[in-house]
């Protein structure tokens, strides 16, 4: 079962660090607009473990 | 067929802005694209510079950039010593917001095309070289064409991956930040406060840095993934309730510093680094202002020689890398070395350093006669911080 990337916008502050950590280059930032590049992220956690305000989970994908 | 610009610059914070304005100054057609409304905001610094660090990038300083000038710091201890460190070194904190829309309007003065919500979201590659970018502006998607692009997209950077340079900070060299600006602020304003205990930020230090009128920029920063699941913004926290209980928080903020040496490579063909996305702050410190400046100059200067010459390949463009590692980047390794070691002590040590270092008289306590103190347990890197700090 993938797992799924999770990404709260209400508490993002669009900072940057989790791209800067990503070795698949799978997020895109816009100016207050976080993307994962689903098909290139592997759920490695690293922007999780980077991300300065746990915007970012790894969770278990419901009901897949 | 004659592209649209000499020069590409990507990113509109201090490394870009630098890096445009000496193009342009040196007969090159540029363009700065950034992806947010407004530049220089959000601010996602502490603002702090020395005034040497300053003077080295620009000819006059003038006194709307400046929000509090420092003459000192205090350093403290896990068990709450204090270690007060005069120097005769003056330091400013920054009006970051103002700073970098007079770095702009200098680059825009010398020629500067500057675009605004311009996110760049591809690299256009011409027979193995960069030779542009896809950018969105204003909700149309646009292909600009240059000799030359300049990647200085900060922390987040993305463009120079797409040219094949590895930019991507490993998990422990990004300091994870976290930052709020307080007010009622009564401390000292010309002392910064620097905070070293790992139960409070492992793998990097909590600041304090008034900003004059009663404000202050308080952050933290962790090496990312060293606190097992827990952020900064939860240190940072813990750190305000317990030493700034109630005080008015006007804003808050969150960033990275890539906290390694400088990337092995920062140029390829049409295309260079610079600034954050280049790796050039300071690693010890997490200073990048005017390290990204002196870098971003290099970078301008080296497009505009390389759009004259007609010769735009990785050979012509690695006079930039040349000048950065003969310079300021050739202390880069040696400052990483220290921050390897001074983060890797543990409370204890930070307690009984703090105790040796309080039996220094004031006058002659500086910051190699700290790190000289810190080193007898480590003498292989004292070369490193003599050679750094004299």
């Amino acid at each position: 079962m993938m797992k799924k990337m999770n990404h709260n916008q209400d508490r993002c502050d669009f900072c940057g660090v989790c791209v800067g950590v990503c070795p698949h280059d799978a997020i895109e930032l816009r100016e207050a607009e976080l993307i994962i590049i689903d098909d290139r992220c592997t759920r490695c956690g690293q922007c999780v473990q980077a991300c300065p305000i746990h915007a970012l989970e790894v969770n278990d994908e419901a009901g897949l | 067929m004659k592209p649209d610009y000499d020069v590409i610059v990507v990113g509109g914070g201090p490394a870009g802005s630098t890096a445009a304005r000496f193009a342009a100054g040196r007969g090159a057609s540029v363009a700065l694209f950034e992806k947010d409304r407004e530049i220089g905001v959000p601010v996602r610094c502490a603002e702090g510079v020395s005034h040497a660090g300053l003077a080295a990038v620009v000819e006059t300083i003038p006194p709307r950039w400046i929000a509090q000038k420092i003459t000192g710091a205090v350093l403290h201890a896990p068990s709450g010593a204090e270690v007060p460190l005069f120097t005769d070194q003056t330091g400013y904190i920054l009006h970051r917001k103002i700073f970098d829309y007079d770095l702009a309007q200098m680059a825009a003065a010398a020629g500067v095309a500057i675009f605004t919500r311009a996110n760049v979201s591809g690299l256009i590659m011409e027979g193995g070289c960069a030779a542009g970018v896809e950018v969105d502006h204003l909700g149309r998607r646009r292909r600009i064409s240059a000799r030359v692009v300049i990647a200085a997209d900060g922390v987040e950077s993305r463009v120079a991956r797409w040219a094949g340079l590895s930019t991507r900070t490993a998990l422990n060299d990004m300091e994870s930040c976290a930052q709020v600006t307080i007010g009622d602020y009564k401390g000292d304003p010309e002392m910064l406060h620097f905070f070293f205990a790992r139960s409070m930020a492992p793998g990097g230090y909590l600041w304090i840095f008034p900003k004059g009128s009663g404000m202050a920029n308080i952050g933290i920063g962790i090496a990312a993934g060293s606190a097992g699941g827990e952020s900064p913004h939860n240190y940072l926290e813990a750190f305000l309730d317990r030493f700034f209980h109630g005080a008015p928080i006007l804003g808050r903020v969150c960033g990275g510093v890539p906290c390694s040496n400088t990337l092995k490579e920062i140029v390829t063909d049409g295309l260079m680094v610079t600034g954050d996305a280049a790796h050039q702050a300071n690693p010890l410190t997490g200073g990048g202002i005017t390290l990204g400046m002196m870098a971003g100059r290099i970078a301008g200067e080296t497009a505009a020689e390389a759009v004259a010459a007609g010769r735009c390949d990785r050979g012509q463009l690695r006079r930039y890398s040349r000048l950065w590692l003969e310079g300021e980047g050739g202390k880069q390794a040696q400052f990483y070395r220290l921050r390897k070691f001074v983060f890797s002590l543990d409370d204890e040590d930070y307690d009984a350093l703090a105790g040796s270092v309080l039996r220094i008289p004031a006058e002659k306590r500086t910051i190699l006669s700290i790190l000289k103190s810190a080193l007898l347990r480590k003498p292989s890197l004292l070369l490193d911080a003599v050679k750094l700090f004299t």
